[in-house]
């Protein structure tokens, strides 16, 4: 008895103030209720263009038909995913999406973190924005233009067919008609697109750094221009350096289809043809719904657990992350 | 450089200089590599179109100066309807952003909302995950929107990440200033249209530019959604000339051969030029968006 009556009175003592704290909750939703109002299109926004395609990736599980649309059409289980991964194709995509992101991390991540070293090492100030302004630019052409470039550069009678051509004898063949031309072209066109673009966040990391701690070096032997850039501009930079190196490895099994697409051809695809290029073909080009969705839904999945794996690894090292 | 250094007041040493030297060296090597592939293009779309296709190598001046393309590439009608198209793409795709953009960042910015942390975890999901390229042109086809303009405006109608940069930005706007228009009498509509937009005003103009860019440059979604050539923005006529070297809308004649190369080379300045003027005015303010979005990062 007197155990249920304390119980009592403990729940009693404990509702007030619920009670109290509820009705502040909905004087707060009152008091900005306009609030409420301005965010609808958002959310209706988010709805219909985010989750309702969410939810339309469940076509992967069915042979879909547009005429019987997303609820009318067929379940057929896995069998997508099983005709994915038994496919000749499987294997081959795995191989050039890893080949052409991994190598894009070897070359193109290090890239911009020695252009930024470089230009922080620069003492004309004028010259220093000339540079950064030059090496920004590409980033803004488009990716049809900067593709249209690439092509027409190394076709046949393309310079750079020529200058290699010259340089080391090489038999003057369109190099987009080579397989194993396709990775390199990419590879040195992304970091001729991205390079300047990409070392803005490093640029931004070293103007924070504390000019005493130079001055401290100097103190203790380190003259050289080299030797500071080594042991102070180098470590000061590392958490940047490394956040970004995890929330890069994050995107290792995703390769963008545009610029794919826009450089390939038929008789390359055994080094060209990534995951996202394919589901690109197989459903909008054959039109097979369905099993280009189970394709891409595979995609997503593991990106996304590769973006939790890699986040979680983040909040470990760095103490950042992304949420 | 070396007038630079000397006059500096600090003696450097020798290893110091040799440093310099190499360092200066690299970034103007880098400097060239950057941009000698649009000066080629450049000199590739004045040159005369025999001279040039017998020409290898690089080049260092337009050979045989010549307008012959430039004047395929003006008579042509489609690359003027895609220029409409585009310009009425960048000026109402990016006013559909800025509205949208600036009413979520103001929500997701207030403090002691109930509701916003749902909100907010309901918005970031989508950075995340996505159903796909097919399931979204499903949706497209679904909504009746394929070969509309709409699809090119509203599948994309706010950039999550520039959500973040513009919610950052407001956040970072002192509280009173929200408190005393309050007390004024003053709603949310009010707040944020005569007190938030003015102290942010900097960031909507990096996100202008942002979005801006970003329909100047888009392609694919036209190439998927559109059917109607009417409607075509400039980046799908370039991709049926430059890529697919699909050249029936050109006039070409008999010289067909010769002038196509060259006329790819003036299409490409003739697209490209407007980006490239305004770009060194607005670069300042690419690079501050992007400082935003590191530190937040």
């Amino acid at each position: 008895m007197k155990k249920s009556a304390q119980i009592q009175s403990y729940s009693l003592t404990t509702s007030a103030p619920r009670k109290k704290e509820e009705s502040l909750v909905w004087q707060r939703i009152k008091r900005n209720k306009e609030l409420y109002f301005l965010i609808i299109p958002v959310i209706v926004y988010y709805i219909i263009f985010h989750y309702k395609p969410m939810y339309g990736v469940i076509i992967a599980f069915q042979d879909f038909s547009p005429r019987k649309g997303v609820v009318g059409s067929d379940w057929v289980g896995l069998e997508n995913f099983r005709m994915f991964f038994n496919g000749v194709y499987f294997g081959r995509l795995i191989r050039n999406t890893l080949r052409i992101s991994l190598s894009t991390l070897l070359f193109g991540f290090p890239a911009p973190i020695i252009l930024a070293l470089l230009i922080n090492e620069l003492r004309n100030v004028r010259f220093s924005r000339f540079v950064q302004t030059v090496t920004y630019m590409p980033h803004f052409v488009s990716m049809v233009v900067i593709c249209a470039m690439i092509r027409e550069f190394v076709s046949s009678s393309g310079f750079i067919t020529e200058i290699l051509v010259a340089l080391f004898g090489y038999e003057g063949k369109d190099l987009l008609s080579k397989a194993n031309a396709f990775v390199p072209i990419y590879v040195i066109s992304n970091i001729w697109q991205g390079v300047g673009w990409g070392s803005i966040v490093y640029l931004a990391a070293l103007t924070a750094i504390d000019p005493q701690l130079y001055e401290a070096a100097e103190v203790d032997g380190a003259n050289r221009r080299l030797q500071k850039m080594y042991y102070i501009t180098l470590p000061c930079l590392l958490p940047t350096i490394v956040i970004m190196f995890i929330m890069r490895t994050g995107q290792i099994m995703s390769v963008g289809y545009e610029k794919i697409i826009l450089l390939y051809n038929e008789g390359i695809y055994q080094t060209a043809d990534v995951i996202s290029s394919y589901v690109y073909r197989m459903g909008l080009v054959n039109r097979q719904y369905s099993f280009s969705a189970a394709v891409g839904l595979f995609n997503s999945a593991i990106n996304f657990t590769l973006v939790i794996l890699t986040n979680k690894l983040s909040k470990k090292v760095t103490e950042t992350s992304l949420w | 450089m070396s007038k630079q250094v000397t006059s500096n007041k600090i003696k450097h040493s020798m290893g110091d200089r040799i440093f310099d030297f190499i360092n200066v060296f690299l970034l103007v090597l880098l400097v060239v590599a950057c941009f000698y592939p649009f000066y080629y293009v450049i000199c590739a779309s004045f040159s005369k179109a025999s001279l040039f296709m017998s020409h290898s190598g690089i080049l260092l001046k337009p050979i045989g100066l010549s307008t012959a393309a430039y004047k395929k590439v003006f008579e042509n009608s489609s690359i003027w309807t895609g220029y409409i198209n585009t310009i009425y793409y960048v000026v109402g795709g990016t006013a559909i952003n800025i509205a949208m953009t600036v009413i979520g960042a103001y929500f997701l910015s207030r403090k002691n909302i109930p509701g916003k942390g749902i909100i907010t975890v309901f918005i970031m999901f989508t950075m995340y995950f996505s159903g796909g390229m097919i399931p979204a042109f499903l949706n497209i086809q679904s909504l009746g929107l394929y070969d509309t303009r709409a699809a090119l405006l509203l599948p994309g109608a706010i950039n999550t990440f520039n959500l973040i940069i513009m919610r950052t930005a407001m956040a970072s706007v002192d509280d009173s200033m929200e408190e005393s228009a309050r007390l004024d009498g003053a709603n949310h509509i009010t707040i944020l249209v005569k007190i938030m937009l003015p102290l942010t005003k900097a960031t909507v103009a990096v996100l202008v530019l942002y979005y801006g860019v970003s329909h100047w440059n888009s392609w694919f979604p036209a190439m998927i959604y559109l059917e109607d050539r009417a409607k075509e923005p400039l980046q799908l006529f370039l991709r049926q000339v430059l890529i697919m070297n699909d050249m029936s809308d050109m006039n070409i004649g008999e010289d067909q051969e010769l002038i196509s190369e060259t006329i790819k080379y003036a299409t490409i300045i003739v697209s490209t030029v407007p980006i490239l003027c305004l770009y060194p005015f607005l670069q300042k303010y690419f690079t501050k968006g992007m400082m935003i979005g590191a530190i937040k990062g």
